[in-house]
C-alpha cells in the first residue's frame, strides 16, 4: 500500500495559505501535473464505460419507440416486413448457458476441490498452468474444431444414442442434425470450465487452514473436510465463480454462432438448430438493411451488455467478499 | 460401528478419485483441442500459405498473407492505445490512488473486462465505422484497444503494488520528487512484469473474431492505408471454416494453427517470466 507521502494535514489557522503553498510546490516539483494525468487516465475508463451504455441506447431508438417491451416478448424476427422480436434468440441464449452452467458445475468444482485440496503443489501448479491455456484458446478456434469433430462426432454417435436411451424426453426428440443446441452446450461447457477451476481454486485456497485442521482433528475424514467444512466456508466465492462463467457464456460469440445452425426458432428439443443473442449480432450486422433493423440488433446488443454487466457486477461483489474472509493461505 | 468407518473411508476414498477424474477431464480437453488442431493445421500449413494473397473464390491454393499482416496491425493499434491508457491508469490505482475513486476505477474495469466481445464491436461500430462510412482497421483496431485497456491496468496495478514501499521511501528520503521517483525507480523495477502482463493481454485480444467482425470487417486483398476494411487471421478463420468449399476448410485449419501457437507461446512464454519474478518484487 503506499502511504500518503505528501503532508496532507494543515491545521486550521494557516491551513489553507500553506495548502496553496505546498501545492505550487508540488506543481513545481511536477507532482502534481503527474497525478492529474494519471487520474485523467483512470477517468477515461470510467467515461469510456458511461460513453458504451450512452452510445447502445441511442443507437438502438428506434425499435424502442416501435415495439417497447414487446421486443423482448414477441418471437416474430421477420427482417422484409421490419417486425423484430427476439424472444427465441433470448430463449437461446438463456437454455444454452445455463445447460452448460449445468454441465460445468460438477465438473469444474470437482477438479478445483482436487487441485485445492488434494494435489501437490507442483501437479497442481502444472493442471491450473493447463487450466489457464485453455482459458487462452480462442473462441473461434474452439469454433473451428466444433464444427468439423465436434458436430459429426455429435451426429454420428452421441445424438442417436441419447435419442435410443432417452428418447422419450422431449429432448432428445426429432431430426438429428449434429449443429445445434446440444452442440452449443457442450462448446460453452468447454469455454466455461476454465472459469469455474481457476476461481473456485482461489477461494477455496483462500479458506483457512485451521479450518480443515479443526474438522480432520475431530476425526472427519478428508473428503467430509473438504465437503462439510472447506466448501461451505467458500461457498459465497464459488457462486461468484458460477455467475462469472454464466456471463462468460452469455456472451460468447463465435464458438455459438459456428454450430448453434442460427435458426430463430424455439423448440424443446436440444437437437434442433436455435439462435442466440451474440450470434445473431454477429450473422446479420453486416446485412442488417435500414435502420429499424440495424437498431433492433443494437438493442439486443444493449440487452446482452446489461445482463452481462449485472450478472458481473454480481459475481465481482461475491469473490471479493470470501477473499477478503479468508485469513491464511497454505 | 465398523462398518460405518468402513463406509466412510469408501466414500472418501471414492469422491476424492472423482475429483481427481474432474480435473483429469478438464485438462484431456485441452489436449484433445492442440492435438487435433495441430495435426490438421501443422498438415495443411505450406509456404504459399504465408506469404500469398487468398485464391479468388472458386479456386484452389492461395494463401492468407493480408490477413497475417492485417492482424498485426490491428494488433498494433490496439497497443497503442490500450497500454498506454491502461499504463497510466494503473499507476493511478496503485500509486496515487484515494480511497472511494479507486475503487470505482478498479470496479469499472472488472466489469468493462467482462462486457461481452460482441459488444465491443457495436461499440467500435457506432463510435469510428458510423461517422467514416465504411469499415476500417481503426474501428477494429480501437475495439480491440479499449478491451486492453482494463486487462493492462488491473494487471499494472497488481505488479506495481508488489514493489517494496522501501524502495519508494529510499528514493524519497534521497530527494526525489513522488513522480520522479515513480518513473525511474517504482515503474523499472517491475517493468519486466508490466510488459508481460501487456503481452497477455495482446495475446487475448488477438484471437478476438466477434469485435472485429463488423469494424475491420474483412479483404481479399492487401489493404491500403487504415482507412480501409482489413482481413484478419480471426475473421478469415470464422469465413473459411463456415465456407463450402474443401480447400477454405484447409485453410482455416492452416490459419487456425498459427493463430493458436502465437497465443499459446505468448501465454507461455508470459507465464514462465511472471514464475520468475525479478529479485526487486519479491516483497
Amino acid at each position: 500500500m503506499p502511504v500518503p507521502i505528501e503532508n496532507s494535514s494543515p491545521s486550521k489557522a494557516q491551513g489553507s495559505k500553506r495548502a496553496l503553498y505546498s501545492f505550487f510546490r508540488r506543481l513545481r516539483s511536477g507532482d502534481e501535473i503527474a497525478h492529474l494525468i494519471v487520474l485523467a487516465f483512470a477517468a477515461l475508463i470510467v467515461l469510456i464505460t458511461l460513453l458504451l451504455v450512452y452510445e447502445l441506447w441511442t443507437h438502438s431508438v428506434l425499435p424502442r419507440q416501435r415495439f417497447g417491451w414487446n421486443f423482448l416478448v414477441t418471437s416474430k424476427w421477420d427482417p422484409v416486413f421490419e417486425h423484430f422480436g427476439a424472444l427465441p434468440f433470448i430463449y437461446g441464449t438463456l437454455i444454452t448457458s445455463s445447460l452448460s452452467l449445468v454441465l460445468a458445475l460438477p465438473l469444474g468444482v470437482g477438479a478445483a476441490i482436487f487441485l485445492a485440496e488434494l494435489a501437490p503443489p507442483r501437479i497442481s501448479h502444472g493442471l491450473t498452468f493447463f487450466v489457464e491455456l485453455l482459458a487462452a484458446v480462442p473462441s473461434v478456434i474452439l469454433g473451428l474444431l466444433g464444427v468439423f469433430l465436434l458436430v459429426p462426432l455429435l451426429r454420428t454417435e452421441v445424438e442417436p444414442f441419447l435419442k435410443a436411451t432417452l428418447g422419450f424426453l422431449p429432448f432428445f426428440q426429432g431430426q438429428m442434425y449434429g449443429i445445434g443446441l446440444l452442440a452449443a452446450v457442450v462448446i460453452l461447457t468447454i469455454m466455461i470450465i476454465p472459469f469455474i477451476i481457476t476461481i473456485s481454486r482461489e477461494v477455496l485456497l483462500a479458506v483457512p487452514v485451521e479450518q480443515r485442521e479443526a474438522a480432520l482433528a475431530l476425526g472427519a475424514t478428508r473428503w467430509e473436510a473438504t465437503w462439510r467444512v472447506v466448501v461451505p466456508y467458500a461457498k459465497t466465492g464459488i457462486y461468484g465463480s458460477i455467475f462469472l462463467a454464466l456471463a462468460r457464456a452469455l456472451g460468447e460469440t463465435m464458438a455459438v454462432t459456428m454450430v448453434i445452425g442460427n435458426d430463430p426458432r424455439i423448440s424443446a428439443s436440444l437437437f434442433a438448430p436455435g439462435y442466440t443473442i451474440a450470434a445473431v449480432i454477429a450473422n446479420e450486422f453486416t446485412e442488417a438493411t435500414g435502420n429499424l433493423y440495424l437498431q433492433s440488433l443494437i438493442e439486443l446488443g444493449l440487452v446482452l451488455f446489461l445482463v452481462t454487466i449485472i450478472i458481473n457486477a454480481l459475481a465481482r461483489v461475491l469473490i471479493l467478499l470470501t477473499t477478503r474472509q479468508g485469513t491464511a493461505h497454505p | 460401528m465398523k462398518s460405518r468407518l468402513a463406509w466412510r473411508k469408501f466414500v472418501n476414498g471414492f469422491m476424492l478419485s472423482l475429483t481427481g477424474l474432474c480435473a483429469l477431464v478438464s485438462v484431456s480437453v485441452l489436449l484433445v483441442v492442440l492435438g487435433y488442431l495441430g495435426w490438421n493445421g501443422w498438415q495443411y500449413l505450406t509456404w504459399t500459405f504465408l506469404t500469398h494473397l487468398p485464391a479468388p473464390v472458386g479456386e484452389t491454393g492461395g494463401g492468407m498473407a493480408n490477413a497475417i499482416v492485417g492482424s498485426g496491425t490491428l494488433l498494433l493499434i490496439a497497443a497503442l492505445t490500450g497500454i498506454p491508457t491502461g499504463l497510466l491508469g494503473g499507476i493511478y490505482l496503485a500509486e496515487f490512488g484515494g480511497k472511494t475513486f479507486t475503487f470505482l476505477v478498479r470496479y469499472t474495469a472488472d466489469l468493462l473486462n467482462g462486457v461481452p466481445s460482441i459488444v465491443m464491436g457495436i461499440f467500435a461500430y457506432t463510435l469510428v465505422v458510423l461517422p467514416m462510412h465504411h469499415f476500417s482497421a481503426w474501428a477494429g483496431g480501437l475495439a480491440l484497444g479499449v478491451m486492453l485497456i482494463p486487462i493492462v491496468l488491473r494487471s499494472t496495478e497488481d505488479f506495481l503494488r508488489a514493489v517494496p514501499m522501501p524502495l519508494r521511501e529510499g528514493s524519497l528520503a534521497l530527494g526525489a520528487s513522488k513522480w520522479k521517483a515513480i518513473v525511474t525507480i517504482v515503474v523499472p523495477a517491475s517493468i519486466r512484469a508490466i510488459a508481460t502482463g501487456a503481452l497477455l493481454g495482446l495475446a487475448r485480444v488477438a484471437g478476438e473474431t466477434a469485435p472485429l467482425l463488423f469494424t475491420s470487417f474483412n479483404n481479399q486483398y492487401w489493404s491500403h492505408g487504415l482507412n480501409q476494411p482489413t482481413a484478419s487471421l480471426p475473421v478469415m478463420i470464422y469465413v473459411y471454416a463456415t465456407g463450402p468449399y474443401a480447400d477454405w476448410h484447409r485453410q482455416a485449419w492452416a490459419a487456425g494453427f498459427i493463430l493458436l501457437m502465437l497465443v499459446l507461446v505468448a501465454n507461455i512464454g508470459a507465464r514462465l517470466i511472471l514464475s520468475r519474478r525479478s529479485p526487486a518484487l519479491r516483497g
